[in-house]
């Protein structure tokens, strides 16, 4: 088996495992959305109004929330010393396991999100269009992510550092991934601008994200 | 194939670890890193794992393949041990052999090598410290690379697997490989040079 297949197979295992993470996302983002409603009241226009910014930071805070393990777990167990000695770029190894964080945490984020959409009265026309905003911008998340937990690495509680660190940089996804849902919700502004810009987002993060998070990791385990 | 260091310097935190250290290994021999606590054992073979930057001094492996780095022709047996609890013992050496590059069909007869066949099924989690020491010890059979770095590789071995690790060890130095050890007792290989590090 190829050694980028295998590192993302395990990562994959690990997650779906017990005490991995990959559910938890997904439940927490259930949660969040789920209180929403009680707390703004049944004004159903407003839910409307809000539902995409909701789910977007839905799945901004659910998407940072097992990232701190990422790396973490490996460093304590002695695992990230080998994959720094396979002949595997590091670079690339730390893309595998981003994509299987992303398959495992993201992925069920936009799997469930019609489920969550009818809770916030998005109307059921628009969510294929808010689960393609999210299918597009959650890559850039876990990518702009990784590089915040490679800095964090070596840190007990890497966590709270990881998303002070990280969510200002997820801000422009944030903005443009509101602004391409809620375009295809209201038709009031046109949806290709903010999407193309939010793809480019994630590619942009896809290619730096990776280099900037092996660099951090060699810098760190000095 | 030949190990060369030359004048290697450590600095660790802003503390010198060791320096001006030279040795000289060949394939087929092994050396025996002794010295006391915090004399730089761990740091020097870290060091040759490329896992921490040489501060000065040139460390080169001739004879090796010259394309690829120290590192990537070294294996690295340190005091964790690289395996994830909720994981079968099988499953972990096998993402081990797939990630270094090795056969599958290895993984068989590493896991007999260190007598772990009937506890292939179970996750890494319920090993004891023994056990899970044996369990990266596979790695380095299902693997093969031609230099060891052993970091306390008896420590949690009971007196058989102690004896079954020194016969690995004799039949990895009689392929030509080498092995470097930093270790407070003996391992069971009399043929070893001895590098004390530290002040006496």
């Amino acid at each position: 088996m190829n050694a980028l297949t295998a590192l993302m197979l395990r990562d994959m295992r690990l997650a779906v495992r017990v005490g991995g993470g990959a559910l938890m996302g997904a439940l927490f983002f259930l949660i969040m959305v789920v209180m929403v409603p009680f707390a703004i009241g049944p004004d159903l226009k407003l839910l409307a109004q809000i539902g995409p910014a909701i789910l977007w930071l839905g799945a901004l805070l659910a998407s940072l929330l097992a990232l701190d393990r990422l790396f973490a777990t490996d460093y304590e167990d002695g695992s990230l010393d080998l994959l720094m000695m396979g002949s595997t770029p590091l670079e690339l190894a730390v893309a595998a396991k981003a994509v299987a964080h992303w398959l495992t945490t993201c992925l069920p984020l936009v799997i469930i999100t019609p489920l969550l959409g009818l809770m916030l009265n998005v109307e059921m026309n628009a969510t294929g269009a808010l689960m393609l905003t999210l299918l597009a911008g959650t890559p850039a998340l876990t990518f702009i992510g990784l590089i915040g937990a490679a800095l964090a690495v070596t840190l007990r509680r890497g966590g709270l550092l990881l998303a002070v660190l990280v969510l200002p940089l997820t801000v422009p996804v944030l903005i443009f991934g509101v602004a391409a849902a809620n375009a295809a919700i209201t038709g009031a502004a046109p949806f290709g601008p903010p999407f193309t810009i939010l793809c480019a987002l994630s590619l942009m993060s896809l290619v730096l994200g990776p280099i900037a998070a092996a660099a951090a990791l060699r810098h760190g385990l000095e | 194939m030949q190990l060369t260091a030359d004048n290697l310097t450590c600095v660790r935190g802003g503390r010198t670890v060791f320096s001006g250290l030279s040795f000289r290994l060949a394939g087929g021999e092994a050396l025996l890193v002794t010295g006391r606590n915090g004399a730089g054992k761990s740091s020097l073979l870290r060091l040759i794992a490329g896992l921490v930057h040489k501060s000065a001094g040139r460390l080169a492996l001739e004879g090796g393949e010259a394309e690829a780095p120290i590192a990537e022709q070294a294996h690295y047996l340190g005091h964790s041990d690289a395996m994830k609890a909720a994981l079968s013992v099988a499953e972990n050496l096998q993402f081990w052999t797939s990630f270094l590059g090795a056969d599958d069909a290895e993984i068989g007869p590493a896991l007999e090598a260190v007598d772990l066949v009937p506890l292939a099924t179970l996750p890494a989690g319920y090993l004891s410290a023994g056990q899970r020491r044996r369990l990266s010890i596979a790695r380095l059979i299902a693997a093969p690379r031609p230099i060891w770095l052993l970091d306390e590789p008896t420590s949690a071995l009971d007196a058989a697997s102690q004896t079954r690790l020194a016969k690995l060890m004799r039949q990895h130095l009689s392929g030509g490989g080498m092995i470097v050890a930093a270790t407070h007792g003996a391992i069971g290989l009399d043929t070893a040079r001895e590098l004390t590090m530290g002040p006496e």
